[in-house]
C-alpha cells in the first residue's frame, strides 16, 4: 500500500556520520504526525529531505505518488510549492512584516487585492496585525516564529513541515503558535509533520508519533500508544523523561 | 599654507559665482563617473551574484582574479582602453579616443571588478538559512537571486559607493584616454593636475575641494539609503 508520504529505506550520510539510517515511514493525508526524539536524532534531516532541500544518500521518498529523488529543477519547484517548511530558527527577510508574509503569494503571482486581504487575515490569526508595517528584523523571537508560520501557511501547502516551531519560546508564544497550528488543522485539514523534543506538544497535536534516536526510527504508532504503551524500552525511557541526552 | 587658505576661499568663490567652466567640468566629472559606475553595476551585480551562487569548475580562480583586479591601477585600465581605441587598435574605426565615451569606457573597466568583488563577498555572506527559506517558500531561480540581492542591498550600496569614489577621484585613466581637452574632456581631477603643473596652486586646491564636496554629497545620499536599511 502506498501512503500519501511514503518513505522507504531512507538514509542520509554527511561527511563522517550517518544522520539517518534506513527509515521506513508512511504518513497519511490530513494526518498530523509528530517526530520526537532528543537533539541530533535526525528529525530535522528527515524534514529537510522531504522538503527537497537535500538529497538522500539511499532510499526513496514519494509524495502523493511522485518520487522526490532526482527531480528536475521545474519538478522540484512544483513540489516545493506544495510543501511548506517552518524552520526551527525563523529567518525573516529584511523587509516589513506585511511584505514577509506576502512573499509566497507575490512569487506565485497572486493579485494585490487578494494579497492584502489574505495577509491581513493571517496576521490577525497570530496577533501580529499591529506590527504589519514594522521591520521584520526588529521582531522578538516569538513574533518572528509566528510570522514564519503564517508566511508558510498563507500559500496553503498540502504538506506542512514544522521543525521545532516552539523551541526556545516562552509559554505565551508556545500557546499562540499551537493555537494557530490547531486552527490550520481545523480549517485547512492539512497533512502536518511536526518535529519536537517537547513530548507534551506532540501528545497535544499529533495523531501519530514516531520516536527517533541516533538517526533511526525506533517506533511509530498512535500517539496514545507511544505515550501510554510504548513497545520499545528506549521509547519508554524517553517519554518518561528518563533518557539522558 | 597660504596656498591652501587661498584655495579654500577660491573654491567658495567659484561655487558662489556659478563659474560656467567650473560647473561644466563638475557636470562632466559626474556624468563620466556616474555613467561608468551605473553601467558597471548593471553588469557586475548580476554576474557577481551568479559567480557567488553557482559552484562550477574554475569558480575559485575567477573569484581570485576578480579580487586581484579590484586593485587594478587606473592608469593600466586607461592604457588598455587607449590601446583598443588608438589608431592601430581594433576599435580605432569608432574614433572614440579623447572623447567622454572613452573616459566612461576606461572607468567602467576599472569599476566592474570593484562592484563584482564586493557583490560576491556580500552574496556569499548571506546565511544559507535565507536561501533555504526562499526556496522552501517556492522561489524559482530568478526569484531566489532577487531575494538574495534584496537581502544584500547594504553591501551592494557599499559596492557602488566604493566604485564611484574610485572613479571620480582617479586621474590616470581619464587623462590617458580623454586627453584633458578644455570644454570637452576636462574633468575635476585632470584640472587639478593641470593647474598644479601651471603653478596655480590656489585654483588646483579649489578644484580639489569642489571634488571632495561633490563626492561627499553623492556618498551622503547613498549612505542615507544604506543606513535607512540597517535601522
Amino acid at each position: 500500500m502506498t501512503h500519501y508520504l511514503d518513505i522507504k529505506g531512507l538514509s542520509k550520510r554527511y561527511i563522517d556520520s550517518w544522520a539517518l539510517r534506513n527509515i521506513d515511514l508512511g504518513v497519511e493525508k490530513k494526518e498530523v504526525f509528530g517526530l520526537i526524539g532528543p537533539s541530533g536524532a535526525g528529525k530535522t534531516t528527515l524534514l529537510r529531505l522531504i522538503a527537497t532541500l537535500e538529497q538522500p544518500s539511499e532510499g526513496t521518498i514519494q509524495f502523493d505518488g511522485i518520487a522526490l529523488n532526482g527531480l528536475s529543477e521545474k519538478g522540484a519547484l512544483m513540489i516545493r510549492r506544495r510543501i511548506g517548511f517552518v524552520f526551527q530558527n525563523p529567518i525573516v527577510f529584511k523587509r516589513s512584516v506585511f511584505e514577509n508574509v506576502a512573499y509566497g503569494l507575490r512569487i506565485r503571482g497572486e493579485r494585490e487585492v487578494s494579497i492584502r486581504k489574505r495577509v491581513k487575515a493571517a496576521l490577525e490569526l497570530v496577533g501580529l496585525s499591529e506590527l504589519e508595517s514594522r521591520k521584520a528584523t526588529t521582531l522578538s523571537g516569538g513574533e518572528a516564529q509566528r510570522l514564519a508560520l503564517i508566511r508558510t501557511t498563507i500559500v496553503e501547502p498540502e504538506l506542512l513541515l514544522l521543525d521545532e516551531p516552539t523551541a526556545n519560546l516562552d509559554p505565551a508564544n508556545v500557546a499562540l503558535i499551537e493555537k494557530a497550528i490547531s486552527e490550520i488543522v481545523k480549517s485547512q485539514g492539512k497533512t502536518i509533520i511536526i518535529a519536537t523534543h517537547n513530548m507534551f506538544q506532540a501528545e497535544r497535536l499529533a495523531d501519530r508519533v514516531g520516536f527517533f534516536l541516533n538517526g533511526k526510527l525506533i517506533e511509530a504508532s498512535e500517539t496514545n500508544n507511544i505515550f501510554k504503551r510504548p513497545k520499545d524500552e528506549r521509547t519508554r525511557s524517553f517519554v518518561r523523561g528518563e533518557m539522558i541526552y | 599654507m597660504n596656498s591652501i587658505t587661498e584655495g579654500l576661499w577660491k573654491a567658495i568663490e567659484l561655487l558662489l559665482r556659478l563659474d560656467p567652466e567650473v560647473f561644466g567640468i563638475m557636470f562632466l566629472s559626474l556624468r563620466v563617473s556616474g555613467t561608468a559606475v551605473f553601467l558597471a553595476a548593471l553588469l557586475a551585480i548580476p554576474l557577481g551574484a551568479f559567480i557567488a551562487l553557482r559552484e562550477f569548475k574554475g569558480n575559485h580562480l575567477i573569484i581570485n582574479i576578480i579580487y586581484t583586479l579590484m586593485g587594478l591601477p587606473p592608469v593600466v585600465a586607461g592604457l588598455f582602453v587607449y590601446l583598443l581605441l588608438s589608431s592601430s587598435g581594433p576599435l580605432a574605426p569608432l574614433s572614440l579616443l579623447f572623447t567622454p565615451t572613452a573616459m566612461i569606457f576606461a572607468q567602467f573597466i576599472m569599476a566592474v571588478p570593484i562592484v563584482m568583488g564586493i557583490t560576491i563577498s556580500a552574496v556569499k555572506a548571506v546565511p544559507k538559512d535565507v536561501v533555504d527559506t526562499a526556496i522552501s517558500l517556492g522561489a524559482n531561480r530568478r526569484q531566489l537571486v532577487l531575494v538574495i540581492l534584496s537581502e544584500t542591498r547594504i553591501g551592494l550600496i557599499a559596492a557602488i559607493i566604493t566604485s564611484f569614489g574610485a572613479a571620480i577621484s582617479e586621474v590616470g585613466a581619464i587623462m590617458l584616454v580623454g586627453g584633458n581637452i578644455r570644454f570637452f574632456t576636462r574633468v575635476l581631477t585632470g584640472s587639478v593636475v593641470l593647474y598644479t603643473r601651471m603653478g596655480e596652486y590656489g585654483m588646483a586646491i579649489a578644484l580639489g575641494v569642489i571634488l571632495l564636496i561633490l563626492a561627499f554629497i553623492i556618498n551622503s545620499v547613498l549612505t542615507y539609503i544604506q543606513m535607512r536599511d540597517t535601522t
